[in-house]
């Protein structure tokens, strides 16, 4: 059959021999995911629809994380901690990452394949956008609401539109102080955020192979800043060696056909990429940082979901390790897991979070979501008033950060380091 | 969602209207199935507008708004899936969004909630209407009239997603399928 990789995974989770795009069709999960934001109001749709006594389709596959509001004092916010807990509690839910005790774990997105929740060819959904992130494990991945999470918490099944594919090939060498990000920044600027709307985003090439499973999470995050309904990335030995240490559940490989067909195919020469912004107010206003001029910035911003990661902090310690930053610099460990290794990592003997100390940072929080999507206003590193912050995050939309007021300027970890040691928005080639 | 016309004071927005201007994330600690919550989803739609917006979706004195249709241009919706974004429209009592372009999760949860009526056109709506003019859309002509101007201008249908809309969101499209 000749099919893309997400045709090849809904027809499948659909039971069908093929599926095409344009077409509607009811397709299995294999993993429903919510958390504290959209989790009460799933679990409300769930209970109104099917019955206050109803039980989930199955337990093994409800997976809980809250993330977004853990530290605040905000007490809606911490009721609906509790709302999440009672459910479990009643559903007798095993994959549930508690705050406050030992099962904690942090920002969903990077939890999900930490724990073993990510396999190749399944079908993925979650209450959140950035839900695409998981097609870097070969996966069908996708975001809905939380009228259709309360549907597939009581069916297990949800009716979707299978999605055109437009395929990115990207080859070649990526220059030193080129990161991910600037390859999907790059790809959302020429694109625009409505460039692959209801689209599957299909990145292939040599230069993606290459990449690490982090830097690909990067890729896939954003899938949904250019419209699409999920990113994916082909399944290969490193994703194999990733997921195998961590589930213990069978799956399956697909990969695209070789006559496939697609919407669109662009290429791109990776040796050819320099590090590029996203300006206010827009992920897709992209420019190189060299094109963009000086700016001066307020504070600089280095977690999320995109942006959190250990690698992400790899990266900005490799500039912070021999400077001082010049702004309030936020370091926000995007799990636990990411928190450990901060102080278990070295750079020339010194661990992470020492180097983030005796480069002047801000001391480190906790892992969270935090400021990457505002929140309430006693949120670690939410900007307040009209600050400008250069951020590792994904998106930049007016108040994203907190504040109408404030702006957001979407960079690589590199280009955020070295910028914090500006204070104005800099190009990592002159620090590296 | 059995209507056919909708009629009332239209409100003009820009290109990219994201989920976080439509409710900021400040807000997201409420939850829309809890009834009260629900209203106060509704008395902050669209609050997160930029101060250039000189008139407010909701005014300063209300919960509620007096602009029943609201007029886009392109990917109205982007961003985060929240389900808060067309369900606060909803309970302050927008009944439709029509505009040349929506985000997916948007136009899906519009759809699923069956909390307002996401209309696609080609015309170019934003330059035919102003903030304040009386239009008054008809779902089975797929027509929607500028009452202060006397234009009438055309709109898509709505495809696939007819059925779901018609049943009246996704439960009972799937009750009425056999599905649960
Ligand atoms: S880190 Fe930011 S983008 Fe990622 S899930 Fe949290 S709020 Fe969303």
């Amino acid at each position: 059959m000749s099919m893309t990789i997400t045709e090849h995974i809904l027809a499948h989770a659909s039971g069908k021999k093929k599926c095409d795009p344009g077409e509607n069709i009811w397709v299995s999960a294999d993993i429903l995911m919510t958390h504290d934001v959209c989790g009460p109001g799933t679990i409300g749709v769930f209970k109104r629809e099917f019955g206050n006594d109803a039980k989930v389709w199955d337990r093994e596959k409800v997976v809980i994380i809250p993330d977004h509001y853990i530290f605040t004092s905000d007490e809606k916010c911490l009721r609906n901690i509790d709302v999440l807990r009672d459910f479990v509690k009643e559903q007798k839910l095993p994959y549930f990452y508690d705050p406050g005790t030992e099962s904690y774990s942090g920002v969903c997105h990077v939890t999900l394949p930490e724990k073993g929740h990510c396999r190749p060819g399944e079908v993925l959904f979650g209450t959140d956008s950035h839900t695409c992130t998981h097609g870097a494990f070969g996966e069908f991945a996708t975001g809905i609401g939380n009228t259709d999470a309360g549907f597939v918490m009581g069916t297990g099944k949800l009716l979707i539109k299978v999605p055109s594919s437009i395929k990115f090939i990207i080859d070649g060498k990526l220059p030193k102080g080129v990161l991910a990000k600037d390859i999907i920044l790059k790809i959302i600027g020429d694109l625009g955020v409505d460039g692959a709307t209801y689209c599957a985003m299909e990145f292939a090439g040599s230069t993606i192979d290459s990449l690490s499973m982090d830097e690909r999470m990067t890729i896939c995050n954003m899938a949904i800043e250019a419209g699409g309904k999920n990113g994916i990335i082909a399944p290969d030995e490193k994703t194999l060696s990733f997921v195998k240490g961590r589930t213990n559940k069978p799956f399956q490989c697909f990969h695209s056909s070789p006559d496939a067909k697609y919407m669109a195919i662009h290429k791109y020469d990776a040796s050819k990429l320099e590090p590029v912004a996203a300006m206010p107010f827009s992920p897709d206003n992209v420019s190189k940082i060299r094109d963009i001029g000086d700016k001066k910035l307020d504070r600089a911003y280095i977690g999320s979901c995109t942006g959190g990661k250990i690698t992400d902090f790899i990266y900005a310690a490799e500039i912070l390790k021999d400077n001082k930053v010049k702004i309030p610099t936020y370091i926000v460990p995007a799990t636990v897991e990411v928190e450990n290794a901060l102080s278990t990592e070295k750079i020339d003997g010194r661990t992470l979070s020492q180097i983030f100390i005796d480069a002047g940072c801000v001391e480190q929080a906790p892992p969270s979501c935090a400021a990457c999507l505002g929140g309430p206003v006693d949120t670690y590193g939410r900007c307040n008033n009209s600050e400008i912050c250069v951020s590792t995050t994904n998106r930049n939309f007016p108040g994203r950060m907190g504040s109408k007021n404030s702006k957001t300027i979407l960079a690589s970890p590199y280009t955020a380091a070295a910028s914090a040691v500006a204070g104005r928005l800099a190009d990592p080639r002159d620090y590296l | 969602m059995a209507q056919d016309i909708i009629k009332g004071k239209v409100f003009v927005v820009g290109d990219n209207i994201d989920t976080d201007q439509i409710i900021p994330a400040q807000y997201l600690n409420l939850v829309p199935t809890i009834p009260d919550e629900y209203k106060k989803l509704g008395s902050y739609a669209l609050c997160g507008l930029p101060d250039s917006y000189k008139t407010r979706y909701i005014a300063a004195d209300s919960v509620t708004t007096e602009y029943p249709i609201i007029v886009g241009t392109k990917n109205f919706g982007c961003g985060s899936s929240r389900e808060h974004a067309p369900i606060s429209l909803g309970a302050a009592g927008c009944k439709a969004v029509i505009a040349n372009s929506f985000a997916r999760i948007f136009f899906r949860n519009c759809i699923a909630t069956g909390e307002v009526y996401p209309v696609e056109t080609a015309e170019e709506l934003a330059k035919a209407f102003k903030t304040g003019d009386e239009a008054e859309i008809s779902l089975s002509t797929k027509t929607v009239k500028n009452m202060t101007t006397g234009k009438s201008f055309s709109f898509n249908d709505l495809g696939g997603v007819k059925d779901v809309i018609e049943s009246g969101g996704i439960f009972n499209y799937a009750r009425k399928s056999g599905m649960i």
